[in-house]
């Protein structure tokens, strides 16, 4: 497992290119999945702000401007889909990126959140290796656009 | 010297002779037996209505008074049918054809089916009738005068004064009975027909018995007879003048233009070869009845004494000689005379004034009220016979006010002239084709009013009192005397009254019809008229050609539409092969485009309508009384069709509803399915998320590891019971739920879901539950509680009050006579908003904000419970928090609830 250690510390760091830890919003009003979640992010090094209610969403992503944003579609106050277009249509927030991470994986569904602008999209239940592997691939390209 | 009441029994006597000939006649045609009574003979006989009492009687005092004269009033026809070839077999052929039903009908089907020309004849016709119907009254009540008293008033005046107008009851009688036996105008009258022929040979009997006597018995022979005429000076003077021409005229036209003569020579004609016997055996028929006019005229003065009325020699004369058998024997044959030309006079007229006045003006009124046409023929019937009633009247009442005192021939003549009117416009019916509608009309009119002021008013002598003084014109206008129009100076009356009268008819007929023009149903019939011989197909080519062709295709439009209308013209068309979409009106095309619009307004209409326009075959009153009939079926077919296309509206809506209902239910499924989906993976994502770092777990600190087995736990029992709830839900949607009924205290299942859903210890929601004690329900109990535990479990996690607390209390309901029982459960929380109150009871609906770890199944559930146990739940307003209300079913209810019905499926 040494070797998955270095491997995390080093992803780590390419995540912000700076050397500072990857900063990621959950909004996931499952609290359970939301412990879940946190403590695999976390296993990896990167900073997470949890968030669960659909409302408070978008103020949280503002105040935190992450590189990553895992969003849930069905949410209570304000749905997915709303807050993934606050994010798209906020210049501020251009460098940071969307994961749909979604029970409701209907191919309707995908295509909406592509047509807002979606950078990634799961279906729940996912393998945590998967998750973690997608969040961290988003990180390095987000590294290398910056860095190029 | 004859008694009364003797006279009186040979004539009733007769006349229930001739009812009986009638009877037999009408029943022998009605079984078809018989035949010979539609022989040419027969036909010939019946002519002879021609001859009324005017000729029987009327003829010796014409021959008294004007010599040959009277040779005119027989001549005039005898040439009519001397032509018969040129004139009657065209009427007869076109009456036949057209199915006309009067001289009315002929001239006002010819001239555009003009109801205006129509009442004009029958007015007409009825006005140059009464007189004539007068006269035959008058005739019968003088030879009854006769030969009761001799000559002039005697003791017995009085009945005999009133005998007219047991007569004209008497004739009324039978020419209701034999005359409205059918309301079909064209069917024929067998009966009356076989009376009148019987009728004519008494008459034609009776006067040679009369000659035959006078010349052998009372003139000693032919010779001397003759000579005895010559000396009367009876033959002298030239006969020849205006007024023999003029009556020559007129007697010709009468034939023609006559109704009761159009009635049996063109209605009651029962084949046109019989024309060609009637041609010479009528002639022959007239020159009998004249032979011993003269001689008879002669005797009269030579032997009765001077001032004797020689209209009634025929009856004095055997009776100056003593042979009251031969008086009454010509007594009877001018009975017969008058009475046949009444009845079928009557018959005429009646039809033509129910058919050209009462019915249009019926149909007219109860059209414009909007009612239903009813039983047209009843109403025929009943028009026909008040008719009859009220021309005989009109008969009587003219017998009344002209006081029989005009001479018979006068009379007589004064109809004829009145009749003659209709001639211009009837030959030109038959022979010009450019004659049009409002000639005849401005004809008619003129020749009619013309006639009526110097002929028929100054008739009934009450000139003077209508203010209007003949001798010097009305308000004095010289110009406008009766007997001197314009100041023309014509002795003879009738001479002046006819050729004024015909002057301006013919003038105005003519100068009008070459001013106007045809409207597209008067060229058609004018052309059906005058061609009459043609053939079909080429009537049906010139007659109507190219022009026909557009009246008829705006006719299909009208009634089936411009597109179908279209289509079956260009149809026709092209298989003419026409290019011009405008096919000819073959017969073949006009069948088919009859036979297209009979499916829309019916076979009579649209017959009747497409041979207005093509012509073929008229539209005769059986038509018009078929369409009317059908357009009664029509009405009520439509208001049929109404009805199932108001129920076909309805269904539609329904199946519309239908459909959008399943619309929404597949929607629903949908959503349902992709709801499940999402509420199973939501659980499954923990559990697999963190059971797959337990799977890793090397570096885990036992209470992270323990927290997450915890959270697997929890999310599998929430899986578990989300798969129960669906299942559990499944179960009560189709209805196959087994209810387990069962009595038991209210309180004690609140009690039991209290303590369920809120184990002791971590009560966190205040519960008082005021439940009367008496409460007892008969229901499933497992069921009821879980709908309780429901209500209770949620207002203790949603209730967010800061010391929740949940009101739980029943009652008793008395509503409309049904016992219910009501629960209410009320918290005092902030309650639910107004438009989620009844959402929360559909599936998967969880209030937002409430981060609630339910599927939101729990109400659903709960609703389909409480509906399968016959009660409903709803949420309301409550005081301040949320309100739930179930109602239940009486206690100890019946087991068979309401939902528990067998179409529910419920066990």
């Amino acid at each position: 497992m040494g070797e998955e250690d270095r491997h995390r510390q080093e992803r780590a760091e390419n995540g912000t290119g700076r050397g500072e830890p990857a900063r990621l919003c959950l909004v996931e009003d499952e609290m359970a999945i939301a412990e879940a979640i946190s403590f695999l992010f976390e296993r990896e090094g990167w900073q997470v702000e949890v968030v669960t209610d659909g409302a408070a969403a978008i103020n949280a992503v503002r105040r935190v401007r992450p590189d990553i944003v895992i969003l849930d579609l069905m949410l209570p106050g304000r749905s997915g889909y709303d807050i993934l277009r606050d994010i798209k249509a906020d210049p501020t927030l251009a460098g940071t990126q969307v994961l749909m991470l979604t029970a409701r994986g209907q191919e309707r569904d995908r295509e909406r959140a592509a047509a807002l602008g979606v950078d990634r999209f799961m279906t729940k239940p996912f393998s945590n290796l998967e998750l973690v592997g997608t969040v961290r691939m988003m990180l390095e390209g987000a590294g290398e656009e910056t860095e190029g | 010297m004859m008694r009364f009441d003797l006279l009186a029994a040979v004539a009733l006597g007769y006349v229930v002779f001739l009812f009986l000939v009638a009877w037999f006649a009408e029943r022998g045609a009605r079984e078809g037996r018989l035949g010979w009574l539609r022989s040419a003979w027969v036909y010939t006989l019946s002519l002879s209505i021609y001859c009324t009492a005017w000729t029987f009687y009327g003829a010796v005092g014409g021959a008294v008074r004007g010599g040959l004269e009277f040779l005119a009033i027989y001549l005039g026809p005898s040439l009519v049918f001397f032509a018969w070839w040129w004139i009657l077999r065209k009427m007869v052929r076109i009456g036949r054809r057209h199915r006309l039903t009067s001289i009315g009908d002929l001239i006002s089907s010819r001239y555009g089916k003009s109801a205006t020309l129509a009442v004009l004849v029958t007015i007409i016709t009825l006005l140059a009738t009464t007189p004539y119907i007068a006269l035959q009254l008058q005739s019968v009540t003088l030879s009854f005068k006769v030969l009761m008293a001799g000559e002039g008033a005697g003791p017995h005046a009085a009945p005999a004064d009133s005998l007219a107008l047991w007569v004209a009851a008497g004739l009324a009688f039978f020419t209701i009975l034999f005359g409205t036996r059918s309301i079909d105008a064209n069917e024929r009258h067998e009966g009356v027909v076989m009376a009148i022929a019987v009728e004519a040979v008494v008459k034609l009997m009776a006067l040679l018995a009369v000659g035959v006597f006078v010349v052998w018995g009372m003139s000693g022979g032919p010779g001397p007879a003759i000579a005895q005429i010559g000396k009367a000076g009876l033959a002298e003077g030239n006969p020849f003048g205006d007024r023999w021409l003029a009556i020559l005229f007129l007697s010709a036209s009468a034939v023609l233009a006559l109704p009761r003569m159009f009635q049996v020579m063109v209605v009651e004609n029962a084949d046109e070869r019989h024309l060609a016997v009637a041609a010479w055996a009528f002639p022959l028929y007239l020159f009998l009845i004249s032979l011993f006019v003269l001689p008879i005229a002669a005797a009269g003065l030579r032997l009765l004494p001077a001032g004797s009325n020689p209209d009634l020699f025929v009856l004095t004369l055997p009776l100056a000689a003593g042979r009251e058998d031969l008086a009454l024997f010509a007594f009877l044959g001018g009975f017969s005379s008058a009475t046949s030309m009444v009845i079928v006079a009557t018959i005429a007229l009646a039809t033509m004034v129910s058919n050209h006045v009462v019915l249009p003006l019926w149909l007219g009124l109860r059209h414009m009220r909007g009612a239903e046409i009813g039983d047209v023929r009843e109403l025929l019937l009943l028009t026909r016979r008040l008719s009859i009633l009220g021309i005989l009247a009109l008969g009587y009442g003219y017998y009344r006010i002209s006081g029989g005192s005009t001479a018979l021939t006068s009379m007589g003549l004064i109809a004829f002239v009145g009749i003659a009117q209709l001639i211009p416009s009837l030959i030109g019916a038959l022979y010009w084709e450019s004659a049009t509608r409002a000639g005849a009309l401005a004809g008619l009119t003129l020749g009619a009013l013309i006639w009526g002021w110097t002929l028929f008013l100054p008739s009934l002598g009450q000139m003077e009192l209508l203010g209007m003084v003949g001798e010097d014109g009305p308000f004095g206008i010289a110009w406008l005397r009766p007997h001197a129009l314009f100041g023309s100076h014509i002795d003879d009356p009738l001479v002046h009254a006819l050729v004024w009268s015909m002057v301006f008819n013919v003038g105005a007929f003519v100068l009008t019809s070459l001013l106007t023009r045809h409207r597209p149903l008067e060229h058609v019939q004018g052309a059906e008229f005058v061609r009459v011989f043609r053939s079909g197909e080429e009537r049906l080519r010139r007659g109507s050609g190219r022009a026909a062709s557009g009246d008829l295709l705006l006719l299909a439009r009208r009634i089936l539409g411009d597109r179908e209308a279209g289509e079956l013209f260009r149809a026709a068309a092209l298989a003419q092969g026409r290019a011009d979409g405008m096919p000819t009106p073959t017969p073949r095309f006009v069948a088919e485009l009859e036979r297209r619009l009979a499916g829309s307004v019916g076979a009579a209409t649209a017959h009747a309508l497409v041979s207005q326009i093509v012509g073929g075959e008229a539209v005769s009153l059986e038509d018009l009384v078929a369409a009317a009939g059908e357009t009664v079926q029509i009405m009520e077919y439509s208001a049929r069709l109404e009805e199932k296309s108001r129920e076909l509206a309805e269904t539609a809506a329904k199946l519309r509803e239908a459909y959008e209902a399943l619309q929404r239910i597949s929607e629903q499924k949908d959503a349902f399915l992709s709801q499940i989906s999402h509420e199973l993976r939501t659980p499954m994502t923990s559990i697999r998320a963190l059971a797959e770092i337990l799977q890793e777990g090397d570096d885990l600190d036992p209470d992270r590891m323990r927290r997450f087995a915890g959270i697997i736990h929890a999310e599998s029992v929430r899986l578990t019971r989300l798969l129960d709830d669906l299942l559990a839900l499944s179960v009560l949607e189709r209805g196959e739920v087994t209810l387990h009924l069962e009595n038991a205290a209210l309180g004690d299942l609140v009690d039991r879901a209290v303590a369920s859903a809120l184990p002791e210890g971590h009560r966190r929601l205040e519960v008082s539950v005021d439940v009367p004690a008496d409460l007892v329900l008969d229901t499933d109990t497992d069921r009821l509680v879980q709908v309780f535990i429901n209500i209770i479990s949620n207002a203790e996690k949603y209730c967010d009050a800061a010391a929740p607390r949940l009101e739980i209390r029943a009652e008793r309901l008395a509503e409309d006579g049904q016992e219910r029982v009501r629960i209410v459960f009320e918290d005092n929380g902030s309650g639910i908003a107004p438009a989620e109150r009844e959402r929360i009871f559909e599936k998967f609906v969880r209030i937002d904000g409430t981060g609630g770890v339910g599927a939101g199944l729990g109400l659903a559930i709960s609703r389909e419970i409480v509906e399968r146990l016959g009660g409903i739940i709803r949420c309301e307003a409550g005081r301040a928090g949320a309100r739930f209300v179930i109602e239940l079913p009486p206690v100890a209810a019946p087991v068979a609830t309401p939902s528990a019905a067998p179409g529910r499926g419920a066990a």
